[in-house]
């Protein structure tokens, strides 16, 4: 059942009524936050403002807008200065471009440099939609958990994206946010715990046979499976793990030894993304059977978010029976 | 025109020569490193260290220091030699220069070595990162300059252009780049590996205020750095002309001698050279 102390809406699974909204939108919202409370908060955008909602705060605080042009390196190095400098940059584009067409800049004058800039990738996942592959990112977590310094979040809904948004302007590290295109359901609340490094419990039953480990857009999805299954007689978990680096070790094994079987979901290559950090953990410290459910060796094309998403395995029903699969491999 | 004596220049000058030796003698130490971009490069750096930053070696973090940012940090020997002498660290410390557990790291780390600006080597990200630090300090009024060293071969790279655009743009005046023109790079002379050229008139098109200058002229330096804070309505590039491993023959304008240090026995007859001269005065040493 949904856990009560996640605090998350009541009409959670009622589809016509529950409120939809990219997470982009929740971005927007938290970086103008973020400028209300701290002046050293700017934000950089390569000719992207409109559809990064980085728009949002350009017009409250056009004076700490600093438009880059289509010039992603510059973004990053930029912006690199002026955390070092001691302002606290965000760089929005989409994260085929950043970080994706800057990864070197990232990796040297924000990384390696150990410069807080806070990095903004929309349009991540094949749920961009008629855009097409090349504007769906599908490798920008493997390309940021990689790098020593760097934390990287990605939000379960809008809701969780203003959240991280804002704590991330207050962490003295790097941060990768990782944001998505389309409407999606908004079902956390104002309440529900959010704290950088914490994966939460969002579904909880008494004898898990398995626990789905989720993050992004798709953990609505992950929990309409874990619903769909409970009435079924199949009892899992659903973490929500928005950070992916660090990852919360402790909850994530807790769970799995509770569960004793693993299913991770990511809109993302399975090769680097949060389930092969799961699996890394995993081997190490406890291993258990696991499914990943992300995208196999391939780019996205053109379509409609959700179809892109079944089309790719990432929908309730394969979530379902990733979930069986897994609890069958289970050693008795 | 700058007041400098020319006491403080010829002081300046010899200063510039022990730099050359140190850096000789830390690349030999080393067994690895850029021989001729560091002592192309010596007399601008003794300009810096020793006359146009606004810097304090004991407080490297102050708050309202001048900042350089060396872009093409593989001539980190040269910026190590200098800093080390102008008293951020002791200089027996260059001896430790690409060696395991070092502060001075093959190409500089601005999280290991207090004084270092940003972290660099990979060409081209250097301009960019320092006109980020001159836009934060043009919002917040600071006075402080930015510097920016870049060298030729590193304008190649897009990222420069990017900035260069950008600077352009927001007309950070506060910012003064410099170019290392010394035509050399890895694979050979710049205009044959990827012609520069016209360089001046590229960085005119995009809004900036050129300055060219005898590299090795201190004097001549140091009056286009004083020009470049007069100029309110454009950046300043200044592009220096400098001759690769100046100071030794053998090495001047060789390319070959881009990314290698001397051997011991080469090292002991540069370092003759350079006390000496080329021969016209006797070495202490000897």
């Amino acid at each position: 059942m949904i856990n009560k102390d996640a605090k998350l809406v009541k009409n959670i699974f009622e589809k016509d009524s529950l409120e939809q909204e990219p997470t982009r939108d929740g971005f927007g919202r938290g970086l103008v936050e973020a400028g209300e409370k701290d002046k050293k908060v700017v934000a950089l955008c390569a000719d992207l403002s409109e559809s990064t909602r980085i728009e949002w705060f350009q017009k409250k605080f056009p004076e700490r807008y600093i438009e880059i042009g289509v010039a992603e390196q510059n973004l990053a190095t930029v912006a690199s200065g002026l955390a070092i400098y001691g302002k606290i940059p965000f760089i929005a584009s989409y994260a085929t471009f950043s970080p994706g067409r800057n990864n070197e800049q990232i990796r040297t004058t924000i990384s390696l440099n150990n410069a807080p800039v806070k990095i903004v990738g929309s349009h991540a996942g094949v749920s961009v939609g008629p855009d097409g592959a090349t504007h769906q990112a599908l490798e920008d977590i493997a390309l940021m958990r990689v790098l020593p310094n760097m934390t990287v979040l990605a939000p379960c809904d809008a809701e969780e994206a203003r959240k991280a948004t804002f704590e991330a302007a207050f962490t003295r590290t790097p941060v990768y946010i990782r944001l998505a295109r389309d409407k999606s359901p908004l079902f956390t609340t104002a309440d529900t715990p959010f704290e950088i490094g914490k994966a939460e419990i969002f579904w909880d039953s008494e004898k898990p046979q398995a626990v789905i480990i989720a993050c992004g857009n798709l953990v609505h999805n992950a929990l309409f499976a874990a619903k769909e299954l409970s009435d079924d007689g199949v009892e899992v978990l659903v973490l929500n793990n928005h950070t992916i680096k660090p990852m919360d070790t402790k909850t994530i094994l807790d769970a799995v030894k509770r569960a004793g079987a693993v299913v991770t979901i990511e809109e993302h290559q399975i090769a680097g993304g949060m389930g092969s950090a799961v699996a890394e953990i995993l081997a190490q410290e406890h291993p258990a059977p696991i499914e990943f459910i992300g995208v196999h060796n391939q780019f996205g094309q053109s379509g409609k978010s959700n179809e892109l998403i079944e089309h790719y395995g990432m929908g309730v029903n394969s979530i379902k029976e990733a979930v069986r699969k897994v609890v069958r491999r289970k050693v008795i | 025109m700058s007041d400098i004596h020319e006491e403080k220049i010829k002081e300046l000058e010899e200063k510039a020569n022990e730099i050359r030796q140190t850096v000789i003698k830390m690349l030999t130490e080393a067994g690895s490193g850029h021989t001729a971009g560091s002592l192309g490069m010596a007399d601008i750096f003794m300009a810096f260290y020793f006359h146009i930053l606004n810097h304090n070696p004991k407080n490297p973090d102050w708050e309202e220091r001048d900042r350089l940012i060396l872009s093409n940090g593989h001539i980190a020997p040269i910026l190590y030699a200098t800093m080390a002498h102008a008293g951020y660290f002791p200089l027996k410390e260059t001896m430790t220069l690409r060696k395991f557990g070092a502060r001075l790291q093959g190409h500089p780390e601005r999280e290991r070595l207090p004084g270092i600006e940003t972290t660099s080597g990979p060409l081209g990200s250097g301009l960019s990162q320092a006109a980020g630090i001159a836009y934060g300090a043009r919002m917040d009024d600071k006075k402080f300059r930015t510097y920016c060293l870049m060298s030729d071969g590193e304008q190649d790279a897009g990222n420069i252009w990017e900035g260069v655009m950008f600077v352009g743009k927001n007309k950070l005046s506060n910012l003064t780049a410099i170019i290392d023109r010394n035509n050399i790079q890895i694979n050979g002379m710049t205009e044959d590996v990827m012609p520069l050229e016209p360089l001046k008139e590229k960085y005119e098109a995009f809004n900036w205020h050129i300055m060219e200058v005898d590299g090795h002229n201190i004097k001549e330096f140091i009056d286009a750095i004083d020009m470049a804070k007069a100029i309110y309505e454009k950046p300043t590039v200044i592009i220096a002309r400098t001759i690769p491993g100046k100071g030794i023959k053998e090495i001047e304008f060789d390319y070959k001698w881009h990314g290698k240090p001397p051997s011991k026995e080469e090292a002991k007859k540069f370092l003759n050279e350079l006390r000496t001269l080329g021969g016209k005065i006797e070495s202490e040493h000897q």
